[in-house]
């Protein structure tokens, strides 16, 4: 039995209407994709729905008190209220560089949070 | 209680601020007692801000006398206290033939109360004046002593000039009660304690007749009226005159106005309500003044809408203003019912008040320290480029424009805090300084002042308000989460 | 050359001047520090156009800060322009040098946005605090380090409307509501999906504010359904209870100092009248990004800046022609405005010119867009949908050029097949 089902693709601002046909819960087919990222969007986003997440950490002694920071990649966006948690209790010192890792390998899932800019000291 | 004042003087709203100023020309001890966050919190801060030339009230009426009187004292006053304002005279226009004898009426009636400068003048005339006008124009009543004014500054300078000789004023202070002994009325009772004195002077705009009740006259009531208003951006849709519609019996009529600062004001329309805080502005209201004021200017375009607001009119049961003081009550003087043209009676009011208290026994000794004027704090904006780098060169912060559509500094910010009535809130500061009151409306300088307002107030930024307490800006810092998670 | 703001279309502007030559190129900025609303912009999904990467907003602003500084782009800051006059005489302040006055042979404005504000849309109700457009919560929240409420009601279904209402249940807040008067999201479908439904907030169309409640601080809103002519229908009034509104109505391209130069305006677009080459009514004078029109995408304002800065270089150095002739274009079916106003026929010589436009109504079915001149079909693409809140761009082929030079007019519109 093919189930249909219409999802938004998040990977890019096109925010392609993905049509997605489904057997058993497995994606069997994808029409309205804009590029191929759009495929593998339709087949995460089934099984296991992933996000990049930006938030912010605290720094001391910048120029802000805040740093924006990113996850090198999507992660499950099940445990994104967890890492949002851990992120808050994490804290840097400027100065620091954009690239900067400000948490490695988060959630044991290989993937590092960022710093998104440089941040000068005060 | 420590030593007793001469008089209190209840309501930081331009009477009682003017008030208070016209005493300290006296040996006296006076203190100002305002509830709000900031002096010109109530009726003082919506109204129209429109010196009235005095030919609306009934001939004979303290309205009429008090109007022409208060309209007299204007240029002085502003000359002394560094206040904007504008005397171009103000228009009543006549729409349809059957208007013209109102202007007629309305001329008769000024004369009657010693208006100076009445004219009526042709259609066409008046559309040279002003050429936004609607063209059906008949003709209008032109009033050459008419004019506006900044009615923030006026009030604040007061309140200022008035400290600096020696008043003291206390912000967030509500009086609770009056005090009594030995029959007279012996001061009040607030929530910051009692105060003690000779005389207390009854200036609490709508929430005068409260302060009648607590001591025991029943024989005026204040009928509130809500007026609403729209402000347009001073770039577009911009009158260059002040313009009435032909009056009805209850109001004169949706008004399109120029502010002191350039930007075009209409309104108000005319509502009784109950409620003595009802300052809620409504579709309807708003609706009813648009209508109206295109009546006057058809051009006039809701895209050009940088604010809305309501202010209440302290109208009373009498229909004419209420000062006295009453034998029932020794000691006390009430100024009532002052509702238009209250702001332009507001210097006569107070030279009224003070003879009244010399009536009442109140000895008056000039006070030869009292200096009238005023000097108005720096506005970068209206300074020549040769001004404005002086000003940066004795304070760089002065450099610093923390408000991008009024081009407010940080100078002129941090003078406002410091000075001899503190603005300790965010409206304080745009009534003073005007930032936030342009197009963007607080949008770029909101967390700029946020931080100057707790680093000069020494208090948290969560502590800063828009108007005092209960209307902090903030909740916590952001990364200051209590227990849980997300979805507080 | 002057560049008025240091934001993505005047940072763009700047380098690309540069790199055409342009000796002295100097970026006034009001605020401390390069990049405009970017730096407050923490969310990803900047720079696939532009840089082929994916980058949180702040990460795309030090690209182009740091490619400012490689090129030798001076800058000040914290400084804020007071006035320009029509000779490109620029008054200038700030705390460190006072008023500062300079001569520039080119200006570019890049001055962005505002947004519209509570007092514009004149909603009825109490004035108590807690009221903010998104971008002020998203800049107290991202930069200063505040939260502005606990409880939220988002009035716009704006992308920054959206981005807010995640990011402040990221922070530990509530967000009641997303109400939206439009029968359609006004912002990017990715937003409604990633914002919104991901963390279960309500969006309501065709719905907005009745009433604000609240003496001090906001205490409740009222929200209430529209019909088709965006009236309340009574009836469906809801009493929503928080502490804040936030507003992500709409924003508006901030031309101040470009009026008072006396630069044409577009009543459309609010922005100044521009030609291919982003050059404004006034010689010497162009315009970069948002200060044109309001872009979707920030990769399209670096498109736009660096033409923009291009021209101004080009400007300086006497490299530029009076256009001859200039074809006027103009907005058809469906079709709310179209920018360039201008084209000079002769630019298709050079090279492939855009033409960008924002639709007035969604239709989420396959659409035509067709340019004519002077009423023939020039050109034409298909776009699979078409959103009031995503632009579009139609290309104009260089072959062109030739048939364009006794052309009047262009026409864009949007139909369905």
């Amino acid at each position: 039995m093919i189930e249909k089902k219409s999802l938004i693709c998040v990977t890019c601002p096109m925010g392609c209407r993905l049509d997605v046909s489904l057997d058993g819960g497995s994606v069997v087919a994808v029409e309205g994709e804009g590029c191929k990222r759009g495929l593998a969007y339709a087949q995460d986003e089934i099984k296991d729905p992933r996000r990049v997440l930006t938030t912010t950490v605290t720094i001391f002694d910048g120029i802000h008190p805040l740093l924006p920071v990113h996850t090198t990649a999507a992660v499950p966006m099940a445990r994104i209220p967890e890492l949002v948690a851990a992120l808050r209790k994490v804290s840097v010192t400027a100065p620091v560089r954009v690239g900067d890792v400000v948490a490695a390998d988060v959630l044991d899932s290989g993937i590092d949070v960022l710093a998104s800019r440089d941040i000068q000291r005060r | 209680m420590n030593i007793p004042y001469d008089v209190i003087v209840i309501g930081g709203g331009v009477v009682g601020c003017l008030t208070a100023r016209a005493l300290s020309r006296y040996q006296l001890r006076v203190l100002l007692l305002e509830r709000g966050a900031d002096v010109c919190s109530g009726t003082s801060k919506a109204n129209t801000a429109i010196i009235h030339a005095g030919y609306d009230a009934k001939p004979g009426s303290l309205k009429a006398r008090l109007n022409v009187a208060g309209n007299r004292m204007y240029a002085q006053l502003c000359e002394e206290l560094g206040v904007l304002s504008e005397r171009h005279g103000t228009y009543v226009v006549a729409m349809a033939d059957e208007e013209l004898r109102t202007l007629e009426e309305l001329r008769e009636r000024g004369k009657q109360n010693g208006v100076p400068g009445l004219s009526i003048i042709s259609g066409s005339r008046m559309l040279q004046a002003e050429p936004l006008l609607n063209p059906q124009a008949r003709a209008a009543l032109y009033a050459e002593t008419g004019g506006i004014v900044d009615p923030f500054m006026m009030t604040i300078a007061a309140a200022e000039n008035a400290v600096t000789n020696g008043v003291t004023v206390m912000l967030e202070t509500e009086v609770t009660d009056l005090e009594r002994q030995d029959g007279r009325i012996s001061g009040v009772r607030t929530d910051s304690g009692v105060f003690s004195s000779r005389f207390v002077v009854n200036a609490c705009g709508v929430y005068a007749d409260t302060i009648m009740a607590q001591a025991g006259l029943t024989g005026f009531r204040i009928k509130p009226r809500k007026g609403e208003y729209y402000v347009f951006d001073r770039e577009k849709s911009r009158v260059r005159q002040v313009l009435f519609p032909c009056p009805t019996p209850v109001s004169k009529g949706i008004v399109v106005t120029p502010t002191s600062h350039g930007n075009t004001l209409i309104g108000p329309n005319a509502e009784d309500t109950e409620s003595r805080d009802d300052i809620v502005v409504t579709k309807q209201g708003l609706d009813e003044v648009f209508s109206g004021a295109q009546r006057l200017v058809p051009s006039l375009d809701k895209r050009d809408v940088i604010a809305v607001f309501a202010g209440l009119r302290a109208a009373g049961s009498s229909g004419d203003f209420w000062i006295d003081a009453p034998a029932e009550a020794p000691g006390l003087v009430n100024v009532a019912g002052i509702e238009s043209p209250g702001f332009t009676a507001a210097p006569a009011i107070a030279e009224y008040v003070v003879d009244l208290l010399r009536e009442c026994g109140l000895p008056l000794v000039p006070n030869r320290a009292f200096n009238p004027e005023r000097k108005p704090a720096p506005h970068f904006s209206e300074l020549s480029h040769t001004q404005q780098q002086e000003l940066i060169a004795k304070d760089p912060r002065y450099g610093r424009i923390v408000c991008r559509c009024e081009m407010v500094t940080e100078g002129e910010i941090v003078a406002a805090i410091h000075a001899p009535v503190p603005a300790l809130t965010y409206d304080a500061l745009k009534r003073r300084t005007r930032l936030g009151a342009g197009r963007c409306q607080g949008g770029f300088d909101t967390p700029r002042v946020i931080n100057i307002l707790a680093r000069e107030l020494q208090v948290a930024a969560t502590a800063v308000t828009k108007r005092g307490f209960g209307s902090e800006l903030v909740r916590r810092k952001t990364k200051d989460i209590g227990t849980g998670g997300m979805g507080e | 050359m002057a560049v008025i703001g240091g934001g993505p279309g005047g940072l763009a502007a700047a380098v690309a001047a540069r790199e055409r030559g342009a000796e002295r190129v100097l970026v006034i900025e009001r605020a401390e520090e390069l990049g405009g609303i970017l730096q407050q912009c923490i969310h990803n999904g900047f720079g696939l156009e532009a840089l082929g990467r994916d980058l949180p907003g702040p990460a795309y602003a030090q690209h182009f800060v740091n490619r400012a500084h490689e090129t030798g782009v001076q800058t000040l800051l914290d400084t804020m322009v007071l006035e320009i006059t029509p000779q490109r005489r620029i008054y200038a302040t700030n705390s460190r040098q006072g008023v500062i006055e300079l001569c520039a042979g080119a200006v570019v404005f890049g001055m962005g946005c505002r947004e519209r504000t509570r007092g514009a849309l004149a909603i009825p109700g109490t004035r108590p605090a807690g009221v903010f457009t998104a971008g002020t919560a998203q800049r107290l929240v991202n930069i200063e380090g505040y939260m502005p409420g606990r409880r939220f009601v988002i009035l716009g279904s704006g992308d920054i409307g959206m981005i807010m209402a995640r990011r402040l249940t990221l922070e530990g807040a509530r967000v009641e509501r997303v109400l939206e008067i439009m029968p359609y999201l006004s912002g990017l479908k990715r937003n409604w999906v990633q914002c919104l439904q991901d963390f279960h907030i309500p969006l309501q169309l065709s719905r907005t504010v009745l009433e604000i409640r609240g003496t001090q601080r906001v205490e409740a809103v009222v929200s209430v359904a529209v019909d088709d002519r965006m009236l309340p229908i009574a009836g469906t009034e809801e009493t929503i209870p928080c502490d804040t509104l936030l507003l992500s109505v709409g924003l508006i391209p901030e031309n101040e100092l470009s009026r008072r130069v006396g630069i044409a305006l577009d009543p459309l677009t609010a922005g100044p009248i521009v030609d291919e080459g982003m050059g404004t009514s006034v010689p010497g004078f162009y315009a970069a990004g948002n200060v044109v029109h309001v872009y979707d995408l920030v990769d399209w304002v670096t498109l736009a800046g660096e033409v923009a800065g291009r021209s101004a270089a080009d400007y300086i150095a006497g490299r530029v022609r009076p256009a001859v002739h200039r074809l006027r274009t103009c907005a058809g079916e469906n079709v709310r405005y179209v920018v360039p106003q201008w084209l000079d026929p002769e630019s298709l010589a050079l090279g492939a010119q855009q033409l960008q436009l924002r639709v007035r109504r969604p239709v989420e079915e396959k659409v035509k867009v067709v340019v004519t001149a002077d009423g023939v079909e020039i050109a034409h693409k298909t776009e699979r949908y078409v959103r009031p809140g995503e632009m579009v761009t139609v290309k104009l082929a260089p072959e062109l050029c030739e048939s364009l030079r006794s052309a009047q007019e262009l026409q864009v519109s949007v139909l369905k097949p």
